[in-house]
């Protein structure tokens, strides 16, 4: 079989294996609902996964360590992750395959040629991994700070370096030796000045591009919700995610510019395919030209993927191993093999040092700078409710990868892509959402807090989450809680009993409760005309037939003591009568003024008992801007908000 | 594309084409524009009102004046026992009948908890259904919590399909609007009226439970999960809310299941606490006589629960369960 179809194969398999797992990571008791499937595999086979939140935390997360493996075939075969496996590049190799289609052969050359923006993406990767790693540099500073041995050496090489670069170094090499001392020194002095508060911070940014958490994003917000709306089948009623446009149309230009250039991302975006093509220059195996019978046709560029012009001198970090050069050749030049290519080869990317540093920079000063919003500390929105399991806000931003999972999951839809609420660096990680899900955040469930690839939401257990069992000390977990806005809830503000969301609290015992509460109707104190035990006639004022019949409403007369009310069951224009129980044992006088009362429940909420679920929100009839909202005060995963004592 | 070149002089024929083609263009513009023409204005809810539906009487004839109390632990002897009381199913379900159970499924809650239909019951009442010939039964509701969670956390999806019955989830298309003949509140209202289609006896089943804003949610009451829409919003006057769903779901039979009670907390529960063994089942054609039993577990009377006085007011049953001579059972 010809090296080609096999890599064909391979690509169709692990597609359908991706997308299969995008379909079962739903809640279910079918076979094909989430059980046990491997569904965040895609991303534990990803390094920069792994690399990243190492990088932010310092351990590596479970099954992440499979990337590991594939670190270890990287070195020995190349990137074959990108033409092999990569669901996302799959999906540009095609359309790139059926905007090629047809074009003269002059163009696909052109089209293929290596082009110096290939190294953007070397860029990206560094600027992603540099905002990664501030906690870690300032680790690093820290050390440096507090170990007077290695600070007096390092402050005696700078200064001996300082020396060297003012009295003039001809040779390169050198010079590049001071300019590495140099800055090292800088470091060193900067231990001294940067406030370290400042600098440790690190967000783990790389999921915004990363192939494979934008690949599960786009198939778990945008393209499966679409299919749910047309056959109904993988959920009961349609999936909503606020801002899906935003994420659709990332994901839409990535893979139309496949038609503009074959495999656009991954040449000049993909921060995975950079990580790739830095280890490609140790791969055992490479793709090169074996010796000098080439006719110089360019045959083999027609349809390279990565544009690494395997007949010249081949970018070994641009191969992402498509073998189409190998499949074309007529001459039997181009092989895959151990030896150098006899044309010579390139075996680091492309970058300038410029271009380098100035990503390497922006990349650690774009966290600080984005924080000093203080929306990570004293201005935090109260808006972001993050789902139950999520570490604090800054261990929550350096672990979530933007995947979707989570959102997928849910069984109730309320957990929802972030957009600006929780700051730059919290686009696309997941909230909570109470007016767009179907319920709120089920009592029972503890779904996403498991699917999480990264911890970032760590999984808890339904008795952690409850606060029972062995947690019972601890309390439930809260992720907000439930503020009656007295000027829209019904029974506060309008004198209409309603209290759904005390129905619906599920904690036992119940987090709102009730406070009984008699108000006078408008227009409701009246004069009796006429009295017998079980109805009054009165006079002046019309009432409207029925209209107090509905079981919540009440006599009181003026004079009576406070408790003491009579229920109306049934009123005329003129009359009013009580319910049996209630008769008057003392008919009251002509003249007698009464009052027509309304018998409301305004809820109040228990702060000890509320864990912030929304269901309440979700259900409250005031369905535009909900009577009771909840918001992140009080959430468990930090004692800064903490309500309680 | 090759266009005629302009040098060329005009023939005959082309411009008879020419014209022919024009005059088309004209007569179809022309055409559509009076197909097309509305001189009214959008119709607001006019395509609303057309697909309106209407739920059926349920009740067999001659059957309205039943009902049986079982007192004892066990579900599945009780219902049998409550059945066979009155005449066993047979006399409500005939051979060939489609059947439709409304249990309450509200919560996304385990079976022990009571706050929803119990699923061994569910199964027993399928099985008999079955039995008595039924040729379909389906089991449907539309929850609070999400279906799909409240199906399988309450164990009664699991029951239905186990017994042979089909789960039917709300989805969005299976709602029509409804009005209820001379209601207040019930009007053009979305109500999950799709699994209705076909069949020929409905059957409710509800768990006695505590409910703060009406007093007790029972049988009447269970027939809100039919409901779609804001449907929340009818809280402000419930008890005039669920006399109206009495007169609009006239069931074949209601099943009360209060062998185990939600005395507080309700109607959602969630802990064993809130929960009292009354030891009682009632099976009843009429829903308003079996509440006010039901009433009677939970300590309160029927003055207690408005619904129930307005719901006999408005003629959906008597009241006074004891004037239908219920028949008393004791299962074991
Ligand atoms: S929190 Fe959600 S979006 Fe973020 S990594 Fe975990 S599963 Fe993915
Ligand atoms: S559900 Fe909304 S309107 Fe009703 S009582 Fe609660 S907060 Fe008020």
């Amino acid at each position: 079989m010809k090296i080609v179809i096999v890599r064909r194969i391979s690509q169709v398999f692990f597609f359908v294996v991706f997308l299969w797992f995008c379909i079962v990571s739903s809640l279910g008791t079918e076979w094909w609902r989430l059980r046990g499937w491997p569904v965040n595999w895609f991303l534990q086979l990803d390094p920069l996964v792994a690399l990243g939140t190492v990088l932010t935390t310092g351990t590596l997360y479970s099954g992440l360590s499979w990337a590991l493996a594939v670190l270890v075939l990287t070195v020995l075969f190349g990137r074959f992750f990108c033409g092999w496996v990569c669901p996302f590049g799959s999906i540009h190799h095609f359309v790139g395959y059926l905007g090629r289609r047809g074009k003269p052969l002059s163009r696909s050359l052109e089209l293929n040629r290596p082009h110096a923006g290939q190294a953007v993406k070397y860029y990206v990767l560094l600027f992603l991994l540099c905002a990664a790693s501030g906690v870690l540099a300032a680790r690093i500073l820290r050390l440096v700070f507090d170990t007077p041995p290695i600070f007096l050496a390092l402050a005696a090489v700078t200064i001996v370096a300082a020396v060297l670069t003012v009295r003039g170094l001809r040779s390169n090499r050198r010079k590049a030796y001071g300019i590495f001392l140099l800055m090292l020194g800088f470091w060193t002095a900067a231990a001294f000045v940067i406030p370290l508060e400042q600098v440790i911070r690190s967000s783990l940014q790389s999921g915004l591009l990363d192939p494979i958490p934008l690949v599960y994003r786009s198939v778990n917000l945008v393209l499966l919700p679409l299919l749910d709306s047309s056959t109904r089948t993988l959920f009961v009623g349609q999936r909503y995610y606020e801002g899906a446009w935003l994420i659709g149309a990332v994901f839409l230009v990535a893979v139309l510019l496949n038609l503009k250039t074959p495999r656009f991302y991954c040449r000049y975006v993909c921060p995975l395919g950079a990580l790739y093509g830095v280890l490609a220059r140790l791969s055992l195996w490479k793709i090169g030209r074996v010796a000098d019978e080439c006719t110089n046709c360019r045959l083999c560029e027609a349809n390279c993927e990565g544009a690494c012009e395997p007949a010249g001198r081949i970018r070994v970090p641009e191969c992402v191993l498509c073998m189409n050069c190998l499949d074309e050749c007529r001459h039997d030049v181009i092989a895959y093999r151990t030896a150098p290519s006899a044309s010579g080869e390139v075996l680091v990317p492309d970058m300038s040092r410029r271009g380098f540093v100035l990503a390497g920079v922006s990349g650690l000063a774009v966290i600080p700078l984005v924080r000093l919003g203080g929306g990570m500390s004293h201005s935090w929105n109260p808006e972001v409710i993050r789902p139950p399991g999520a570490l604090s806000e800054a261990d929550f931003i350096a672990r979530c990868l933007k995947c979707g999972q989570c959102m997928r999951v849910c069984p109730t839809n309320v957990v929802q892509p972030c957009g600006l609420q929780a700051g730059l660096e919290g686009l696309w990680t997941p909230v909570l959402d109470f007016r767009i899900g179907t319920s709120g955040c089920q009592y029972n469930c503890t779904a996403c807090s498991h699917v999480c690839p990264t911890a970032a939401l760590r999984p808890i257990s339904l008795d952690e989450k409850l606060g029972r069992g062995g947690f019972a000390g601890k309390g439930p977990i809260r992720i907000g809680t439930a503020f009656v806005d007295h000027g829209r809830c019904l029974p506060w503000a309008m004198d209409k009993p309603c209290i759904v969301c005390q129905e619906n609290c599920p904690v036992s015992p119940k987090a709102i409760f009730v406070r009984e509460h008699f108000a006078t109707v408008r227009d409701g104190v009246v004069e009796v005309k006429s009295a017998e035990p079980l109805s009054i006639r009165i006079g002046g004022t019309v009432l409207k037939p029925g209209r107090y019949a509905a079981g919540d409403h009440y006599l009181k007369v003026s004079s009576e003591p406070e408790h003491q009310r009579r229920r109306i069951v049934a009123n005329g224009e003129y009359t009013v009568s009580l319910s049996p129980e209630h008769r008057f044992a003392e008919l009251p006088a002509a003249g007698t003024r009464v009052e027509i009362q309304v018998r409301l429940q305004r809820p109040q909420v228990d702060l000890e008992r509320c864990t912030g679920c929304g269901v309440c929100e979700h259900e409250c009839p005031v369905t535009g801007r909900r009577a009771i909202r909840v918001t992140a005060e009080n959430e468990s995963r930090t004692r800064k908000k903490s309500l309680l004592l | 594309m090759k266009r005629d070149s302009d040098e060329k002089e005009l023939n005959r024929r082309d411009f008879l084409v020419r014209s022919a083609r024009a005059g088309g263009f004209i007569a179809a513009a022309g055409l559509l524009g009076y197909r097309l023409h509305d001189d009214t204005g959008a119709r607001g809810l006019s395509s609303d009102e057309e697909r309106q539906a209407v739920l059926a009487d349920y009740s067999v004839p001659g059957t309205s004046r039943k009902m049986s109390i079982v007192t004892g632990q066990d579900r599945v002897t009780s219902v049998r026992l409550g059945l066979e009381a009155m005449g066993g199913i047979e006399s409500f379900i005939k051979r060939g009948d489609k059947v439709l159970i409304k249990v309450n499924a509200a919560f996304a809650t385990a079976p022990a908890l009571s706050a929803t239909t119990d699923p061994r019951l569910l199964s027993e009442v399928v099985r008999l259904c079955l039995k008595a010939g039924a040729s379909e039964v389906a089991v449907t509701d539309n929850p609070i919590n999400d279906p799909q969670s409240c199906f399988a956390l309450t164990g009664i999806g699991e029951a239905a399909r186990s017994s042979g019955a089909k789960v039917i989830y709300p989805k969005q298309t299976f709602f029509r609007p409804v009005t209820l003949p001379g209601g207040n509140l019930i009007r053009k209202w979305p109500v999950l009226v799709t699994p209705f289609e076909g069949v020929g006896k409905v059957i409710g089943m509800a768990p006695v439970k505590d409910h703060h804003r009406s007093g007790a949610s029972m049988t009447m009451k269970n027939w809100y999960g039919l409901f779609g829409g804001r449907r929340n919003i009818f809280h402000q006057n419930i008890h005039e809310f669920i006399m109206e769903l009495a007169m609009l779901v006239k069931p074949t039979l209601v099943i009360l299941d209060g062998i185990t009670a939600m005395m507080t907390n309700g109607p959602t529960g969630g802990s064993l606490a809130d929960l009292k063994q009354t030891n009682t089942l009632v099976v009843g054609t009429d829903q308003v006589a079996v509440d006010a039993f039901g009433a009677t577990l939970l300590g309160k009377s029927v003055h207690d629960l408005p619904y129930i006085m307005k719901a006999e007011a408005a003629g959906a049953g008597t009241a006074d369960f004891e004037s239908l001579g219920p028949a008393r059972v004791t299962a074991g």
